[in-house]
C-alpha cells in the first residue's frame, strides 16, 4: 500500500544508490523524507478506518431504534473511533510533517537520530493492528470484539470489559513509544541541527510548535502507560488500584487519564498553531506578526495545558476548592489562545490576500477553531458544566477544537507543502470543492449536535428519545457529506501525486523559509551543506 | 465561485426553515429548581457574548478578506508587531476586555453558582440515596424504609423497529422516583458496579454514581410534573436503556405514596434508628474506610 500511494515520487535521485526499491526499501529507509510520507499514509488510513467507523455510527443514530448494530458493537465502534483517530491519525500526520519539514524549515541534513526515526514509525502499524484486530475478529465471530469502554476507559467499567481492553493497553504501550522516540529525535534535531545563524528565536514557528508538542508528549505519556498499566494489573493480578473495595479508587484513573488527555489536546494543537502562520503569512504576503507573542503563547498553553486536567470532571464530585481552581485556572488558557488568534489576523491584516487552496483551509481552520475555542469558556463553568458534560454540547465542542486544527490544519499544510513534495501545483478546482464540502459537511455534522445536547441527548447511546430525531437525522446527513470530502482530498493528492503543472522552488508567491530555496521536489538528501543564516 | 455562495446562501435558508420547524429544541430545557434556573440564566449570558465575540471577529476577517485581496489591487503592509504607544494600546485591549469577561461578566456569577451547587449540607427536607447499578436505578429513602428498583418499560419491539414508538420511548420507567414539590431534597449518590450518572436536564444536575464512594447534590423542584433524563456516564451495553423518571407532586400526594410503600409494620419496626442523620448509617454494606473517605473529599 504505502509503495503504491507514493509511486511516483521523487524517492531515486541522483544518489540512486541507497534506493533498493520495494518494501524492503520501505522498512529498511532512515531518510527524513521516506519516513515523513510513510506518518502521513499510515495516518490517512488510519483517517479512512477510524471515519467509516463513526459513519457507521451515525448511520445508527440516523433514526431512533436499533437498525444497524447493536449496543456491544456499537460501544467498540465510538471507542475505536476515539483511539483510533488521535492515537492513529492526528498524531502520526503531524509527525509525518514535522519529519518532512522540520529539517528543511531549519536546514539540517536530516533529523538527528535517523535510525530511532525508522524504529518510531515501525511501531505504529503493529500497534494500529493489536488495537483493531480484536474488533475484526469480533465481526468475524471471534473473541468478545475490541475495546468498548469509550477511549476516556474510565474504571471499572475498562475492568470488566472484555480482552479486546487487553490488546488496547499494549497497544497504547506501543504507540506511547513510538511518541517518545519520534519527540525525542525533534527535540534534539531542534537544539542540535538548527543552521549556523538559526538561533532559538530566529527558528520557523512550525519547530517551536512542534517543539512544544514533543516536550509535553514526553511528560504525559509516561503516566499514560503507567495508567494503563494499572488497569491491566487490575483486570489480572488482583491489584486494586481503581476499586473501592480494596482501597483504590475509580476517581484516580480519571486523574491518570485526563493528566495525559487534556495536554493531549494541545498536543494535537500546537504542531497545526505552528504551521497555519506560515500559510496566513505566504498568501497574505505579508511577513509573520507577532513572532515572539506567538512562541511565548505556545509555552504557555504548554504550560498552562498541564495543569488544567479535571475540568473534565466536573461531575465526578470533586471538592469546592479544586472545581473553583480548574474552572478558573481553564479560563486562563483563552489568554495565549487569544494572542495566538490576535497575532494570526493581525498577519493577514491589511495583507495582499489571494485565496488558493491552503489559504481556504487554514482560514477555515482558524473561523471554526475560534468557536471551538469560545464554547470552551463556556464548558469551563464548573457550575453550568454539568449540563454539558457526558452529551452532545460536549462532543459538538470538542469536535469544533479537532477538526479545524488536526484535520483541516493539517490538510491546509499539506495543501502548501505538497508542491514541495511532488514538484507539481495543486488542482485549485477541485481543491476549492473539497474545502467547501469540509465546512458545509463539518458545520452540518456538528452545529446540530450543540442544540440535541442542549436539549438532553447524553453522549454514547446507540438509540435515542424520539424528541432528538429531526436534529440526529441532521447530523448523519452532514457526517455522510464530510465522509465524502475526504475522498476529495486523496483523490486531489494522489492526482497532484501523478502529475501537473510544474512547481518553482518558491511554489507560492509569498511563500517564506529555507524549505522554498531547495528544488521542487526536494532532491532526497537536501543541506548536505547548512545554508547560513544571516 | 458564484455557484458556491448561491449554494451556501440556499443551504443556509433551508436549514433555518428546518430549525423554524416546530420540535426542535435548541436551548436547555425549561429550569424548574433554583440551581437549573441559575445554569440557564449563565448559559443565555455566555452564549450572548461568545456569540458576539465570534461574529464580531468573524466579521472583521470578512472585511479584510474583501478589502486586502490581491484581486483588488491592496498592496500588502510590512507591520510584524506594535511600534508605538496606540498600537500596543490597541494590542493590549482585547485582552484586557478578554479579562473582563472570564473573571468579571463569567467568573464572578460562575463562583456563585458553583457554592450554590454544592450547597448540600443545609436544610435538607429529605433524604434520597440513588444507587445506578447495570442497568436500573435503585430509590431509597432512608429514613422511611422504603427502597425500590427503577428499570426501562418500554417494549423490546419499539426498539427493534417493530411497533410503532411511544411518547416517551426509552424515558419510561416502571416505578419512577417521587418527590415532593417545593422540598429540598439532598441526593446520596454511589453505584454497585460501574460508574453512572444521573442526569434530570429540567433540574440542572447531574452527578456521577462512583462504586464504593458516596457522591452529594440537592434539587428543590419548584413545579409539579413528570421530569425524564437518561444516564450520561457510558455504563456498558445498555447504557442508552437506563432513564431517569422524576414525578414530582404535592406534599399530601407524596406522603401517600410514600406510606403506601412502606413496608408492613412489623418488618419496619426494627430499623428504628434515626437514618435521616447520616446516610453512611443506612449502608452497613459499604466499606467503613470509602464512607471515610468520600467525607474527607467533601
Amino acid at each position: 500500500m504505502a509503495h503504491d500511494m507514493t509511486h511516483g515520487l521523487p524517492v531515486a535521485d541522483a544518489h540512486g544508490g541507497h534506493y533498493t526499491g520495494g518494501f524492503v526499501h520501505w522498512l529498511e529507509t532512515t531518510n527524513h523524507k521516506d519516513i515523513g510520507i510513510m506518518y502521513l499514509i499510515f495516518g490517512f488510513i488510519m483517517l479512512f478506518i477510524g471515519g467509516g467507523m463513526i459513519l457507521v455510527v451515525r448511520l445508527e443514530l440516523f433514526q431512533p431504534g436499533l437498525q444497524f448494530v447493536q449496543p456491544e458493537l456499537f460501544n467498540q465502534l465510538i471507542t475505536l473511533h476515539g483511539l483510533v483517530m488521535v492515537f492513529g491519525f492526528a498524531m502520526p500526520a503531524a509527525t509525518g510533517l514535522a519529519n518532512y519539514m522540520l529539517p528543511l524549515m531549519i536546514g539540517a541534513p536530516d533529523m538527528a537520530l535517523p535510525r530511532l526515526n525508522n524504529w518510531g514509525f515501525w511501531i505504529l502499524p503493529p500497534a494500529a493492528l493489536m488495537l483493531t484486530l480484536p474488533f475484526f475478529l469480533g465481526l468475524a465471530g471471534v473473541g468478545s470484539g475490541a475495546v468498548d469502554a469509550g477511549w476516556t476507559m474510565y474504571a471499572p467499567l475498562s475492568i470488566q470489559s472484555g480482552w479486546g481492553m487487553d490488546f488496547a493497553i499494549f497497544a497504547v504501550h506501543m504507540l506511547g513509544v513510538s511518541s517518545i522516540l519520534g519527540s525525542i529525535n525533534v527535540i534534539v534535531t531542534i537544539l542540535n541541527m538548527r543552521a549556523p545563524g538559526m538561533t532559538l528565536m530566529k527558528m520557523p514557528l512550525f519547530a517551536h510548535g512542534f517543539l512544544m508538542t514533543a516536550v509535553l508528549l514526553i511528560t504525559i505519556m509516561p503516566v499514560f502507560a503507567g495508567g494503563v498499566t494499572m488497569v491491566l494489573m487490575d483486570r489480572h493480578f488482583d491489584t486494586h488500584f481503581f476499586n473501592a473495595a480494596g482501597g483504590g479508587d475509580p476517581v484516580l484513573w480519571q486523574h491518570i487519564f485526563w493528566f495525559m488527555g487534556h495536554p493531549e489536546v494541545y498536543v494535537l494543537l500546537l504542531p497545526i498553531a505552528g504551521a497555519l502562520p506560515h500559510v496566513f503569512s505566504a498568501f497574505a504576503r505579508k511577513p509573520i506578526y507577532g513572532y515572539k507573542a506567538q512562541v511565548y503563547s505556545f509555552w504557555s498553553i504548554a504550560g498552562l495545558g498541564l495543569v488544567v486536567w479535571a475540568h473534565h470532571m466536573f461531575t465526578s464530585g470533586m471538592s469546592f476548592g479544586s472545581q473553583i481552581y480548574f474552572m478558573y485556572i481553564t479560563m486562563a488558557i483563552s489568554f495565549p489562545l487569544a494572542v495566538l488568534f490576535f497575532c494570526w489576523i493581525a498577519t493577514i491584516w491589511k495583507g495582499s490576500m489571494s485565496f488558493e487552496t491552503p489559504m481556504l483551509f487554514a482560514l477555515g481552520s482558524m473561523v471554526l477553531f475560534g468557536w471551538g475555542g469560545v464554547t470552551g469558556l463556556a464548558l469551563s463553568d464548573a457550575a453550568a458544566d454539568p449540563q454539558y458534560h457526558g452529551a452532545y454540547f460536549m462532543i459538538a465542542h470538542f469536535h469544533y477544537a479537532f477538526y479545524p486544527t488536526a484535520v483541516m490544519g493539517a490538510m491546509a499544510a499539506i495543501y502548501y507543502w505538497l508542491p514541495k513534495w511532488t514538484g507539481h501545483m495543486l488542482n485549485e478546482t477541485i481543491g476549492k470543492w473539497h474545502f467547501w464540502l469540509t465546512i458545509v459537511g463539518f458545520n452540518l455534522t456538528f452545529i446540530p449536535q450543540f442544540f440535541v445536547g442542549l436539549a438532553g441527548m447524553p453522549r454514547r447511546i446507540p438509540d435515542y428519545p424520539v424528541m432528538f430525531a429531526e436534529w440526529n437525522m441532521l447530523s448523519s446527513i452532514g457526517a455522510f457529506i464530510l465522509g465524502v470530502s475526504h475522498i476529495v482530498f486523496i483523490y486531489n493528492v494522489i492526482r497532484n501525486v501523478r502529475g501537473g503543472e510544474k512547481a518553482q522552488d518558491k511554489a507560492w508567491e509569498g511563500a517564506q523559509g529555507l524549505e522554498w530555496t531547495v528544488p521542487s521536489p526536494a532532491p532526497y538528501h537536501t543541506f548536505a551543506t547548512p545554508p547560513v543564516i544571516k | 465561485m458564484h455557484l458556491f455562495y448561491k449554494l451556501g446562501l440556499g443551504f443556509w435558508a433551508a436549514l433555518m426553515s428546518v430549525v423554524g420547524h416546530a420540535g426542535y429544541a435548541y436551548n436547555l430545557p425549561e429550569p424548574v429548581t433554583p440551581i437549573a434556573r441559575e445554569t440557564l440564566h449563565m448559559h443565555n449570558l455566555v452564549m450572548v457574548v461568545i456569540l458576539i465575540m465570534f461574529f464580531a471577529v468573524f466579521a472583521m476577517l470578512i472585511y479584510s478578506f474583501y478589502t486586502h485581496r490581491k484581486a483588488a489591487g491592496h498592496k500588502a503592509a510590512t507591520f510584524t508587531g506594535p511600534t508605538n504607544r496606540k498600537q500596543w494600546l490597541w494590542a493590549l485591549f482585547p485582552f484586557a476586555l478578554l479579562f473582563v469577561i472570564d473573571y468579571g461578566v463569567f467568573g464572578i456569577p460562575a463562583y456563585h453558582a458553583v457554592v450554590l451547587y454544592e450547597d448540600t449540607k443545609t436544610d435538607a427536607d429529605l433524604v434520597v440515596k440513588v444507587t445506578g447499578s447495570q442497568w436500573m436505578w435503585q430509590y431509597e429513602f432512608p429514613a422511611e424504609g422504603v427502597s425500590y428498583t427503577s428499570r426501562l418499560i418500554t417494549p423490546r419491539d419499539q426498539i427493534d423497529n417493530g411497533a410503532v414508538k411511544g411518547e416517551n420511548y426509552l424515558l419510561e420507567v416502571d416505578n419512577p422516583l417521587v418527590l415532593p414539590v417545593n422540598k429540598k431534597v439532598r441526593f446520596i449518590t454511589t453505584s454497585n458496579d460501574v460508574i453512572h450518572s444521573w442526569w434530570v436536564p429540567a433540574f440542572g444536575v447531574k452527578r456521577d454514581a462512583v462504586p464504593g464512594f458516596l457522591r452529594e447534590f440537592w434539587a428543590k423542584v419548584e413545579k409539579t410534573g413528570t421530569y425524564r433524563g437518561q444516564c450520561s456516564e457510558l455504563c456498558g451495553k445498555e447504557h442508552g436503556f437506563m432513564p431517569v423518571v422524576v414525578k414530582v407532586v404535592s406534599q399530601e400526594e407524596f406522603a401517600t405514596w410514600l406510606a403506601s410503600k412502606k413496608p408492613a409494620p412489623a418488618a419496619a419496626a426494627a430499623p428504628a434508628a434515626p437514618a435521616s442523620a447520616t446516610a453512611a448509617a443506612t449502608l452497613p454494606t459499604l466499606p467503613a474506610k470509602a464512607v471515610v473517605v468520600a467525607k474527607a473529599a467533601q
